[in-house]
């Protein structure tokens, strides 16, 4: 499942909640926009600090069972 | 008999380095923790192995096949101010929190423990030149897992199978508010593109229902019977399915709403459990692998619950417990209406409005990042670049932390985590066990849980037993300790 979907399931159930339809999906929308503004500026945070090579870091992260 | 919710929790973090130690995670780890220990303790003191009995089966005999857990003596293993145990477990560095009486002082100690770790790597880095980096996780995504586990204190009184048969249910669904996240899949029968985002990042290593293993055959519940106190009146429940969490909200989910659950089942407050997950193993996987939480379980009747309804039915249950009986058995009514809001809006929050959870829930947050990092670069859902970032989540660098990007909600201060790391709790027996390393470390040989060993000299080594994980809180030995200046006060008048 994507963001896409969860936002849409999460819309889905307020949209039954509430009887305002237009008023809720409004509000969404302007949330939506901000989830997206945020999530811009912290991703290209995260490309700065994101380990160079992703492939090798992955494959070279390998741990012992432990407990 | 009702016995106090006392909690303990333990996590082996993830070392990864590229230097010299890179293929010898066991030296890594006793760089990691020798470092610490010589640096900030002025003497170490040392574990006493004299009560670990890790093969103890809580159902009276052992599966035969199975393989005990090994009790590694001849690592470095210390005693920390804060009275938790810091050693190298395996290939991991680990740290088991002091005993705390609720599920905020279990937060504070908790973070206390990813402060000592990242004291380690700064210590290594700056005075060995190694970078050794420490990660607050479970797996590494090859089929790799390494613990984070809780312990309970429980009346002995209770009979195992019941404590099994109730708290199953509860154990595989509480993962939907305590699962820390995983990108991909380590079933090895499935395949990543089948799982691109999973709950748990345990789920997967877990084959039984019940077991004494952790290494191999991982059970839901685990049978090691080493109470670490009066073996005839308590038992030390060993919960090895949980999650690492970065997030202070899991972290006390998790604790606060287990040991509430305990409780009621303690206390004969829960109904004849008669419909029961036709296979829990793999009921486990199925909340696991289903991030909408709309998937439902068998149930031996032949009907279906979601893991998110089990929860509901176990918050109804704690809440009229709480209406009756107030909280004293979970550390007061505070923490225990904290737990109760909390699980209440939390489980709200996952039906209505997921994605708001995404500051305090560590799955939500994870997924929230990486979903729109693969949105944004258009990346295939099996991309190495998203483990990456699922790695570096839980990467306890503050300049790579990815978690500590995202912010998370706090619920303990900063100041009260710092505080933790070189005081005890002064709810427990750790209160004495941490004030008496900081006070007379000189003269104490060693120490474990439930006791201390002495030298004063000529005399006989002394060791003085704590079997009760109630008792040497401040308010028993608080004025005792303050009024004995030498270690021979404080023994003479232990003797009287």
């Amino acid at each position: 499942m994507t963001e896409r979907e969860l936002k849409k399931k999460s819309t889905e159930k307020k949209v039954e909640e509430e009887t305002e339809v237009q008023e809720v999906s409004h509000g969404d929308s302007a949330r939506a926009e901000k989830l997206k503004a945020e999530m811009d500026e912290l991703l290209d945070e995260i490309d700065e600090v994101l380990e160079d090579n992703a492939e090798e870091f992955v494959r070279n992260y390998v741990q012992k069972g432990g407990e | 008999m009702v016995v106090k919710k006392i909690i303990g929790i333990e996590t082996e973090y993830g070392i990864h380095t590229n230097g010299d130690l890179k293929d010898n995670p066991i030296s890594a780890s006793s760089v990691i923790v020798n470092s610490y220990v010589n640096e900030v303790l002025n003497d170490k003191t040392k574990w006493d192995f004299d009560d670990e009995t890790p093969q103890n089966d809580a159902r009276g005999y052992v599966t035969k096949g199975s393989v005990a857990p090994v009790v590694e003596t001849h690592l470095v293993n210390a005693v920390l101010y804060n009275g938790a145990r810091f050693y190298v477990d395996h290939a991991h560095p680990e740290y088991s929190s002091p005993e705390v009486a609720d599920a905020l002082e279990g937060v504070i100690w908790d973070k206390a423990g990813e402060l000592v770790l990242k004291h380690s790597m700064q210590i290594v880095r700056e005075n060995i030149g190694h970078d050794i980096v420490i990660y607050k996780n479970n797996s590494d995504g090859k089929g790799n897992s390494y613990g984070c586990h809780e312990n309970y204190l429980m009346d002995r009184g209770l009979p195992f199978p019941k404590l099994v048969h109730d708290l199953v249910p509860f154990l595989i669904s509480r993962q939907i508010y305590c699962g820390a996240g995983k990108v991909g899949i380590e079933v090895p029968s499935k395949k990543d593109e089948e799982v691109y985002f999973q709950i748990s990042q345990r789920a997967d290593f877990f084959e039984e229902v019940v077991g004494l293993e952790t290494t191999l055959k991982r059970p839901i519940i685990n049978t090691r019977d080493e109470p670490h106190a009066s073996s005839e009146i308590y038992r030390r429940l060993h919960v090895i399915l949980g999650d690492a969490n970065i997030s202070e909200t899991a972290t006390f989910l998790k604790l606060g709403t287990t040991a509430f659950v305990l409780l009621l089942i303690e206390t004969g407050n829960v109904p004849k459990l008669d419909r029961m997950p036709l296979n829990p193993v793999a009921a486990l996987h199925q909340i696991s692998h289903d991030i909408s939480l709309e998937s439902k379980i068998e149930l031996n009747d032949g009907s279906h619950i979601k893991a998110i309804e089990i929860q509901e039915e176990w918050l109804l249950l704690a809440d009229n417990y709480f209406h009756k009986y107030g909280g004293e058995l979970l550390g007061g009514d505070e923490v225990a209406k904290l737990i109760l809001s909390t699980w209440e809006r939390v489980l709200g929050l996952l039906k209505s409005d997921l994605l708001s959870l995404r500051y305090e829930i560590d799955w939500i947050a994870k997924f929230n990042l990486v979903d729109a990092y693969r949105e944004k670069n258009q990346l295939s859902s099996n991309s190495p670049t998203l483990k990456a970032l699922d790695l570096q989540y839980h990467d306890l660098r503050d300049d790579k932390s990815l978690a500590s990007r995202l912010k998370l909600k706090t619920l303990v201060t900063r100041d009260q985590i710092e505080s933790a790391v070189y005081n005890p709790p002064e709810s427990t027996r750790a209160y004495f066990r941490g004030q008496c390393i900081k006070k007379w470390s000189k003269s104490i040989v060693s120490a474990n849980w439930d006791s201390i060993v002495f030298d004063v000299g000529e005399e006989p080594l002394r060791r003085v037993p704590m079997m009760d994980p109630l008792k040497g809180n401040k308010t028993i030995v608080g004025n005792l300790l303050s009024k004995c200046h030498e270690v021979t006060d404080l023994l003479d008048k232990l003797d009287t």
